[in-house]
């Protein structure tokens, strides 16, 4: 048994070397990104030609960037409110609605998955053209909710399947009604994880470029405005100051979500449903 | 998920039927007005021809007809699945040892280095394109970095506008998307399991190959699937690093939908590439079960 272990241990740090390598592999060319927006030099190329916060500043006062970011954020947050709200109903629904209706939902849900973002938003494209809506904000919410709906599922799934059904099954007893039995029980105790999946629909939305790319009219997103901008050699610097900032932004709030979605979950780990 | 339901059948058969309509209502609006009858209606469209109008007219199976007989839409296809075959073949092999160590040997790191794989994933996608095209344009990182450490003279053209800037930049861009299912996969084999190989004389590698490798199938063939779905209709990635011998089947549904102008028949390429894919999820099923899947 003690020859085994010390074969694991040295497989294992050869494998912790793979993951390490794998990591940089994994960050790097993301990582350029920022260094390149400091670097004094209209090219993406080394040797670097010195520290500059310009790009930077060429971020400031402009009246397109701005507008796609406003776009983006309001798109971003009602898109992640109805990803959200049909997660939460469509998972609880699957758990606990014992009907194949609801099960049959739960697994459409999950189907975009299964469609390439080009196919989404031809489809899409299609639908809102044949209501009279067109291309619009209200077409990319509607493409957005659909996108980020697998993850909202997943999430809010896993959240509720960890709740010890003991729980729900108490409060039901005890005379609560279904809906009282939602808002009152499930809903706060799997509040960490709606949080969660409200953030990571935001992320998906704000850095969605394939089916928006179909579904935008006059008002572009932050993505798009990034794609109009790469046919000019010139402002590749300021996109990647525009990308830096980004970047740094999603990671935050990836990283919100990710210490969200575990919180709580400890405990119900020790009383597995 | 049946026991939960299975349990207590009288708590459920109480579920009052306007909390029921109002808890389905959302879910079901999105999944069958967005995505059930909006696929429809791109079925619908492949079988009308092309008279400007939204829905086309007719009820035809030309667009099928052009897509079989015309070359271009073969090779343009078979180049899709070979691309998106190697970046799946690519970041599945090179994902398990990551999901395996996350799986047997992280231990107390294990839940940063699983936030630290999957980080990448809620990053802008055509950020992550776009580094690969700074990393491998004519001026850009790797030539200049080679030229200043003295390894070449020249820039070189050689790493641009090809199929392999297409695979590497997509295997880059859905590395994320491998791991997380083939880790969860590793994460439910009982460890019972591998003590009893071992207790039986196993071998360390003859344990992974006999026992790890076949329990850990269903979810290298989701991770498959997971990457090769997004991977196959992909338009952004060679148009940014592939050149025109790149070309791959999303984007010529992008152009009939854009400049092309032929709705009809984008909608047909896109049905066919929903049946390479249906075709791909059942080999997938199909080696699933020979595998002895456990779910």
């Amino acid at each position: 048994m003690s020859s085994a272990r010390t074969d694991t241990n040295a497989g294992g740090r050869w494998l912790g070397f793979y993951v390490l390598a794998y990591l940089v592999f994994l960050y790097l060319p993301i990582l350029l990104i920022p260094l390149f927006s400091f670097n004094d030099s209209i090219q993406a190329a080394f040797p670097l030609q010195g520290f500059t916060l310009g790009w930077y500043e060429t971020l400031y006062g402009n009246p397109a960037l701005s507008g796609a970011l406003a776009n983006s954020l309001v798109i971003g947050v009602v898109a992640a409110s109805g990803a959200t709200l049909c997660g939460i109903t469509v998972s609880y629904m699957d758990l606990y609605g014992s009907s194949p209706l609801a099960a049959t939902i739960s697994a459409v849900a999950r189907l975009p998955i299964l469609i390439p973002g080009v196919i989404v938003g031809i489809s899409l494209l299609i639908l809102v053209n044949l209501i009279g809506l067109g291309p619009s904000r209200v077409a990319i919410v509607l493409g957005h909710i659909l996108v980020a709906l697998p993850t909202t599922v997943v999430v809010m799934r896993s959240r509720f399947a960890a709740i010890p059904k003991t729980i729900r099954e108490a409060a039901l007893d005890l005379g609560a009604s279904d809906w009282t039995t939602f808002r009152r029980v499930m809903l706060p105790l799997s509040l960490p994880a709606v949080l969660s999946a409200f953030m990571l629909a935001f992320l998906t939305s704000f850095d969605e470029f394939i089916v928006v790319f179909f579904l935008a009219g006059t008002e572009p997103t932050l993505p798009l405005y990034i794609w109009s901008q790469l046919r000019f050699p010139r402002s590749l610097p300021t996109v990647m100051a525009l990308g830096t900032v980004i970047l740094t932004v999603s990671f935050i709030i990836a990283a919100l979500a990710e210490i969200l979605r575990h919180r709580g979950l400890g405990a119900a780990r020790r009383n597995p449903a | 998920m049946s026991t939960i339901v299975a349990a207590r059948p009288s708590l459920e058969a109480r579920i009052s039927p306007v909390f029921r309509f109002a808890m389905l209502l959302p879910g079901g609006l999105v999944t069958f007005f967005l995505i059930l009858f909006a696929l429809g209606l791109v079925i619908f469209l492949a079988f009308r021809s092309n008279d400007g109008s939204l829905l086309g007219a007719g009820l035809t199976a030309a667009n099928f007809v052009t897509v079989a007989t015309d070359p271009l839409y073969w090779t343009v296809t078979l180049r899709s699945l070979v691309i998106a075959g190697l970046v799946t073949l690519a970041t599945v092999v090179t994902a398990y040892p990551v999901a395996y160590y996350l799986a047997f040997h992280a231990g107390r790191h294990r839940n940063l280095l699983l936030f630290l794989v999957t980080l990448p994933f809620w990053t802008s996608y055509l950020l992550r394109v776009f580094a690969w095209k700074i990393v491998l344009a004519y001026n850009g990182v790797l030539n200049s970095a080679f030229i200043e450490s003295g390894l070449w003279s020249e820039p070189t053209l050689a790493f641009l506008n090809t199929p392999a800037a297409v695979v590497v930049t997509l295997a880059h861009a859905y590395a994320p998307f491998a791991i997380l299912p083939i880790y969860v996969a590793l994460d439910t084999i009982p460890k019972s399991l591998l003590e009893a190989a071992s207790d039986l004389g196993a071998r360390p590698f003859t344990s992974f190959r006999r026992v790890v490798l076949p329990n850990s199938m269903p979810g290298v063939l989701a991770a498959a699937l997971v990457v090769f779905v997004p991977t196959v209709g992909d338009y952004v990635t060679p148009a940014m690093v592939g050149g025109p011998a790149s070309t791959m089947i999303g984007t010529l549904i992008q152009s009939q939908f854009g400049k092309a102008n032929d709705w009809p028949f984008g909608a047909a390429l896109s049905v066919c590439v929903m049946l390479v894919i249906l075709c791909v999820i059942l080999v997938a099923r199909g080696a699933d079960r020979r595998f002895g899947s456990r779910t």
